[in-house]
């Protein structure tokens, strides 16, 4: 189980050979990439910043958790921080399991809870020359009033 | 008690610096610091419950602050 914010291209195939252990039947691999279009505005990149320590300290939580619920170890999350061109891969994340369900649900759970949690955020550059950070209207807001909360609850 | 609160993405624009420094009574909680922060800098866009980390984990609004912890405002998350 590894996670990690990096400044340099992801390797996705490193990503898959480091979790195909000879027991696992099923790697699931899925790849975040910068689209060139958001909301109907041409895209020229994004630049990805992060509170680093917390982003790392999230990211390796949601690893642990996605090995309790879906019964492997071997999980393997990147994420890039920094300006990334169109098409380059903002995330990779990787699963490998005996058997294919819990491979393609693991990444698929851990993707949809690193969107929720980790505190990454994109500032978009248009072709027409401005920037803007991305706002999710779901986010940002704290809804939940457990004392023990540990994430945004939209 | 001092505490420099971390600022990211859009709220560090909006301030023009990556922290602001609030005072805010000894016992405090997260709550009172965001009240706090809403004085100092009422340029930054916070919503009505802002999400709040505290040593690098989400806080509850009623979680109690001391001067070493290290707190920040987190924007609305876009991470992926």
């Amino acid at each position: 189980m590894r996670t990690a914010l990096v400044g340099r291209p992801l390797d996705v195939a490193a990503l898959v050979a480091e979790v195909g252990a000879s027991a696992n039947g099923a790697l699931s691999l899925f790849v975040g990439t910068v689209r060139n279009v958001n909301d109907g505005r041409p895209v020229d990149g994004i630049e990805y910043n992060a509170y680093a320590p917390m982003a790392e300290r999230e990211m390796a939580a949601i690893a642990q958790e996605a090995g309790a619920r879906f019964g492997t170890t071997d999980v393997v999350i990147e994420h890039r921080t920094g300006f990334l061109a169109l098409g380059e891969a903002s995330v990779a994340i990787a699963v490998g399991h005996p058997h294919r369900a819990n491979a393609i649900d693991g990444a698929h759970w851990i993707i949809e809870e690193l969107k929720r949690r980790v505190p990454i955020w994109k500032l978009e550059h248009y072709t027409n020359g401005t920037r803007e950070w991305v706002q999710h209207a779901a986010t940002g807001e704290s809804a939940s009033p457990r004392a023990d909360q540990e994430a945004p609850h939209a | 008690m001092t505490l420099d609160v971390l600022l990211f993405a859009s709220y560090a624009d909006a301030a023009g610096a990556a922290s602001v420094r609030v005072s805010v009574a000894d016992g405090a909680c997260v709550a009172d610091l965001v009240q706090a922060v809403r004085a100092a800098a009422p340029g930054v866009p916070l919503p009505r419950r802002p999400l709040v980390a505290v040593n690098h984990r989400y806080a509850a609004p009623d979680a109690a602050l001391s001067a070493t912890d290290e707190v920040a405002l987190i924007p609305p998350v876009a991470g992926g």
